[in-house]
């Protein structure tokens, strides 16, 4: 089934960290397989933050297979040693769990496809995201157990979007939770409810023309199918416009970039939505209850209609 | 049953429930006597008073323990309920097979006022999917906006959205009405078996998609017909029911419905008279 919520702060940062958690959990029985976070924080905008895995959750209900630590180590040995070989430098370092770390880099690269394929052609490591604002978290677990793991709940930015999500299509580990990634553009980040059934179809020809898959999860076709379009040169939302014939199957879903946050629902209209919009704020989850966590008041709520594609700034 | 070793094919058929007859005007049939009182009361419903009414707040409550109060209150002889801080939550007002005048006083989440038989309800907000799903009678007014399946499967009864609804609005539904004073998305009326919606504003595509029987009426611009949906003639007779129908809905008593479209069945996607395998064995 699966939940998706997302909100935006119009000209002012909130505790989005705060926020997300209470939508996603509000969604939780839609799914607690894993719970994903797009963080867009306050940041300088100097350095890339990168959040990478050299490893996979291997606790209850995981589908991987469980490694020694010290493999995590290695791993992260070699991504040290071949950032350093870059040019990058680890200005800040943190090890949330073994298998999940934290860089803020200097690194004055634009094109982030050959850092990426550098880093991510060491076996077992992974980039969840790499952005001067945007931080993805996904783990096992529901959102308040993931919120607590990373301590996500002081996070403070200008907009977010989650993911509650229920196995269906792919493994319950966190390669395949969202949010994914729109590798190799900084800071763009997906979520969807649904399904995709022009998966592989799409996967060969993006594949032909360079794009990276890390998992079999049908929802990161989004984010590589938006990725590539604006490689061609559309922007956002002709991306986003582009997809509801590009894409086959039912399908509701976020995209959010360093200063924007749209969503795009199929034109069956057959996956939830809820949208409140205001001059300040804009919320949007799977079912109302997401919205009200952050907005108890009585407040206007629509549903999208089928086909719809929409944009907002911070 | 009758004997069917005795009677005819076509009635051995009629006899085991199984029509033949052509289904033009088969919603003007009526299946009951009007004049046995017990039809319309079941068995257990409470004696309420409109005049008795209370308040109950359900900010703390699950939809449950929401529901279960409210059959409590009723009990009581409560016949109008005021239901404070719904937050959106899924379920609530279900299974009401009574009369009852409830006000919520915000918005509903999933499958509100589901499989109700009589009560007459007003939401003063919002509602998410599958608001008042199998209907069988009564009244449901929603003063903002609806989700999907809207009235899905309703048999019964005014379903009434003062603002815009998403799509399949009416899916399956097989009698009563459904005004919506807004938009209305695709899908509108899907599968649709009988009954009447209508719409003041747009609705979008596939509108009426493989459509048994029933009419839509659409004061806005249609996104697409859908497969077997056509135009039929709006008569003055049509005319007269929306204006009764939009003014007792305090909905759109402006609206000039003289330039609403009417949609129907093309009827050309099914066919009642052909007999399952297994019916026609059990017929011969």
């Amino acid at each position: 089934m699966c939940g998706i919520a997302g909100l935006i702060h119009r000209g002012k940062s909130s505790n989005v960290g705060s926020e997300l958690q209470g939508m996603l959990q509000a969604l939780k029985h839609r799914g607690e397989d894993s719970t994903g976070y797009a963080l867009y924080g306050d940041t300088d905008g100097k350095n890339f933050i990168m959040r990478f895995k050299v490893g996979e959750n291997v606790g209850e209900g995981s589908s991987s297979v469980m490694e020694d630590v010290s493999v995590y180590d290695e791993r992260k040995k070699i991504v040290d040693q071949t950032l350093a070989e870059m040019g990058a430098k680890v200005v800040k370092e943190e090890r949330t769990l073994p298998y999940s770390l934290r860089y803020e880099i200097d690194y004055n690269v634009k094109d982030l496809l050959e850092f990426s394929q550098r880093i991510e052609s060491i076996p077992g490591v992974e980039i969840l995201s790499m952005g001067k604002s945007l931080e993805v978290i996904k783990d096992l677990g529901n959102a308040k157990m993931v919120c607590d793991r990373y301590s996500l709940d002081k996070v403070v930015g200008t907009h977010a979007i989650g993911h509650a999500r229920m196995a269906t299509e792919s493994g319950v580990d966190i390669k395949s939770a969202h949010p994914f990634w729109g590798y190799p553009f900084s800071d763009v980040s997906v979520v969807h409810n649904g399904q995709l059934t022009n998966y592989w179809n799409n996967r060969r020809v993006l594949e032909n023309k360079g794009m990276r898959f890390m998992s079999e999860c049908d929802s990161e076709l989004i984010a590589v199918y938006l990725a590539e379009k604006m490689r061609d040169g559309a922007t956002l939302e002709e991306g986003m416009k582009a997809s509801l014939t590009g894409l086959d199957g039912v399908f509701t879903y976020f995209v959010a970039t360093k200063d924007s946050l749209g969503m795009a629902k199929d034109t069956m209209a057959a996956k939830p939505l809820v949208l409140y919009e205001s001059d300040d704020l804009v919320a949007m989850g799977s079912e109302e209850i997401a919205i009200r966590s952050v907005l108890p008041q009585e407040i206007d709520t629509y549903d999208p209609f089928d086909g719809e594609v929409k944009v907002w700034q911070i | 049953m009758a004997n069917l070793k005795t009677v005819s094919k076509k009635s051995k058929a009629q006899s085991m429930g199984m029509h033949t007859e052509v289904l033009t005007g088969r919603t003007q049939q009526k299946f009951f006597n009007p004049d046995e009182a017990e039809n319309f009361y079941y068995f257990g419903t409470y004696d309420v008073d409109f005049n008795k009414r209370t308040e109950l707040d359900v900010k703390d409550m699950t939809a449950p323990e929401a529901n279960k109060e409210i059959d409590n209150l009723m009990s009581q002889g409560y016949g109008t309920i005021v239901i404070k801080n719904p937050q959106g939550k899924h379920s609530l007002g279900v299974g009401i097979l009574n009369k009852l005048n409830l006000i919520f006083e915000g918005s509903l989440g999933y499958f509100g006022m589901g499989s109700c038989d009589g009560p007459i309800v007003r939401i003063n907000g919002r509602v998410g999917w599958s608001c008042a799903e199998n209907l069988m009678a009564g009244k449901v007014v929603i003063e903002k906006n609806a989700g999907s399946c809207f009235g899905a499967a309703i048999r019964g009864g005014d379903l009434i959205c003062k603002g815009s609804v998403g799509a399949r609005t009416g899916i399956d539904m097989k009698g009563g009405t459904i005004i919506i004073g807004g938009d209305a998305g695709a899908f509108t009326g899907f599968m649709m078996q009988r009954g009447r919606i209508i719409i003041l504003g747009d609705v979008g595509i596939n509108l009426g998609d493989s459509m048994y029987d029933g009419t839509i009426f659409v004061g806005g611009e249609i996104g697409s017909y859908g497969s077997d949906a056509v135009d039929a003639e709006l008569t003055k007779s049509d005319q007269d029911w929306l204006k009764r129908k939009l003014k007792v809905a305090e909905i759109g008593e402006n609206f000039d419905v003289s330039k609403m479209k009417k949609i129907v069945a093309g009827k050309k996607l099914w066919n009642y008279d052909n007999l399952e395998p297994t019916e026609k064995k059990g017929a011969i």
